[in-house]
């Protein structure tokens, strides 16, 4: 009853990064609760992504071999039935969008408390969650009082286990009630594709939500021409038609790296920022200088955009 | 066919903000229709305007304050709106998405619709865990993050897109009823019309309170709650320009150049 047991994540043949963040957190927190942390895998080639999940602080792997991709019935099952036998008193889970299909379902059949999209999890006597709210503006504390308790984790926030460990192996043979299964996951489809790729640019200008309206894009693109740079966004600007898909940073976007970043009138939301942490030099213009983005810029303009950014086209034409 | 959406009056910090407590002081707040709901009111709208007979019906578990934003859903097109609350709510502690469940799930009995529309998450605490929490609740089959819609009301099924990360999107058919968390960006919302907006006034819009749905203070009681509200301490180590906006885009400008993206 001081177990950890933490579901991992697949998809197309391939182990999701938060697998192995799960790791991480997963066996930290066993640490604290005296207990050892199992891991459980579902669907897909369990032999193979038990073989790269062999890491260090895993004592247990249950494979259950069903299905080849995700589907939220049977990982409901699975994980319940999981659960039932492990007898873990903390059952973490991805907060991917994979999770968020499930994690709540699961929750809800167990009967014990949910808490999503951790940022930090400690259990020092009652379990504590770390989460956001408000746009990432300000963090708030959870406390759980459950002797068994669901929490679901953000991606990307903890660093994966990369060292080797040697978990025991063990298949587990789920009992699949396929009559409960009333959702068919039928084909994968690639989105965004099309002139652009902006994952392919040196220099990055993103716009976002603070440019108001669509007829304020021209000022946007005059920045653009001068400078010869790529334009990208965030969501709500795809969202609204004003660009292409092929043009969103982030998480449901794309992953880019470049040279340099400009991220003008974007708030730093952390589906946004998921896609644009890897580049080497960003640089915010943003009227709120407590924006989340600000945590994560080498430079920044706080003033207002329609100020700054024809005087930037003006500095650089 | 009947369509039943959650709707939720969020709140939304202003850029300088005080933390009174365990929340942000009430006057650093405004109060707004969630943006995840208002694309899953829309759909709904739509769905409605496709089909012969269907009702629209939208859910609220809020204050007064609310209903405002309730008025809302109803002038861009819902038919009738229900709002859950009651004296005990003000005492209540944090309503995690369990407790919005089970108030869902009595209005669910009460109003039987053959789908439930969510959005993805609340925009003000991000939990995104009510509508697939209310699906295993009522025995609904579900679909989270859905951005492409296509109802098949006579076969019984919803084939839906679900947006995953990356780029790649699932295609799921899900069978009815079932609960879908609506993404942004599936539709166009609509802006209320004048003419909406005149009708909203005359929609019915029923306060239900915990007796009325069948439950009582009990159903308040939640294992969560919110034990600290801070700022986080930045970890950035911004150089931030100052002066006025020439003055900032000038050595903006000289940065670029100094990186060399862009030439001169
Ligand atoms: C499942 C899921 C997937 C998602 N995927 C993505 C994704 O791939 N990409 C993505 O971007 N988002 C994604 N989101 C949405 C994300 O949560 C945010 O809603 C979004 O990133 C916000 O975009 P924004 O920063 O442009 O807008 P806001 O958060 O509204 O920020 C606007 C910013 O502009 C500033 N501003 C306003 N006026 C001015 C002015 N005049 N001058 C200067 N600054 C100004 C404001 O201070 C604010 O910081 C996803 C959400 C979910 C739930």
């Amino acid at each position: 009853m001081s177990d950890v047991l933490a579901i991992t994540e697949h998809r197309q043949g391939e182990l999701r990064d938060v697998s192995s963040e799960l790791v991480t957190v997963g066996s930290e927190l066993a640490a604290q609760q005296g207990g050892a942390l199992h891991l459980g895998i579902i669907g897909g080639d369990v032999d193979a992504f038990a073989d790269e999940l062999s890491l260090e602080g895993v004592e247990t792997i249950h494979t259950v071999d069903h299905g080849d991709e995700f589907n939220h019935d049977v990982y409901t099952q699975a994980t319940a039935q999981l659960f039932g036998a492990v007898e873990p008193s903390t059952l973490l889970l991805p907060n991917s969008v994979n999770g968020l299909d499930y994690a709540p379902a699961v929750a809800s059949t167990l009967d014990i408390p949910l808490v999503t999209d951790a940022i930090g999890i400690s259990r020092d006597g009652g379990l504590e969650v770390t989460r956001e709210m408000y746009g990432s503006k300000v963090e708030t504390t959870v406390a759980v009082d459950a002797d068994v308790a669901a929490v679901s984790v953000r991606p990307a926030e903890w660093e994966p286990t990369t060292d080797a460990g040697d978990p025991s192996i063990e298949s587990f043979d789920a009992d699949i009630d396929e009559d409960a299964v009333k959702s068919t996951v039928t084909g994968f489809e690639a989105v965004a594709g099309g002139d652009v790729d902006i994952s392919e640019a040196d220099f990055l200008i993103s716009i976002g939500r603070g440019i108001e309206e669509e007829d304020n894009l021209p000022l946007i693109k005059d920045l653009v021409e001068a400078t010869d740079a790529t334009l990208s966004s965030s969501r709500p600007i795809v969202d609204n038609g004003w660009l292409p898909k092929n043009r969103q940073v982030g998480q449901s976007g794309k992953v880019v790296t470049p040279d340099v970043y400009l991220a003008i009138g974007i708030s730093g939301a952390v589906q946004h920022v998921a896609g644009m942490k890897g580049s080497d030099t960003i640089v915010a213009i943003n009227t709120d200088p407590n924006a989340p983005i600000m945590d994560l810029a080498d430079y920044a303009i706080v003033d207002d955009l329609f100020d700054v950014v024809p005087a930037l086209t003006d500095a650089l034409e | 066919m009947k369509i039943l959406v959650t709707v939720k009056e969020v709140a939304e910090a202003e850029d300088d903000f005080d933390i009174a407590g365990l929340d942000i002081d009430e006057r650093y707040l405004e109060f707004d229709l969630n943006e995840w709901d208002e694309y899953a009111i829309e759909e709904a709208v739509q769905i409605k305007e496709d089909g012969d007979d269907v009702e629209v019906v939208s859910v609220t578990i809020g204050p007064e304050r609310a209903e405002e934003t309730i008025r809302m859903g109803l002038a861009k097109g819902v038919d009738r709106a229900i709002r859950v609350w009651d004296d005990a709510f003000e005492d209540a502690g944090m309503l995690d998405p369990k407790t919005k469940a089970d108030l869902l799930s009595a209005v669910v009995e009460a109003e039987e619709p053959d789908l439930v529309l969510t959005g993805v998450q609340a925009g003000d605490d991000s939990f995104g865990a009510t509508g697939v929490t209310l699906a295993e609740s009522i025995d609904f089959e579900w679909g989270a993050v859905v951005n492409a819609l296509d109802l098949d009301a006579d076969a019984g099924v919803a084939s839906v897109h679900r947006e995953l990360e990356g780029g790649i999107e699932e295609l799921t058919d899900i069978e009815l009823p079932a609960v879908l968390t609506i993404q942004t960006g599936i539709n166009e919302p609509r802006y209320a019309s004048l003419r909406g907006i005149r009708q909203a006034q005359s929609k019915p819009l029923d306060l239900h309170e915990l007796d009325d749905i069948g439950l009582d203070d009990e159903a308040l009681e939640s294992p969560l709650s919110r034990t600290a509200m801070y700022e986080p301490e930045s970890e950035g180590d911004a150089t931030v320009f100052e002066g006025s906006a020439e003055e900032t885009a000038t050595e903006l400008a000289s940065l670029l150049r100094d990186v060399g993206v862009v030439e001169g």
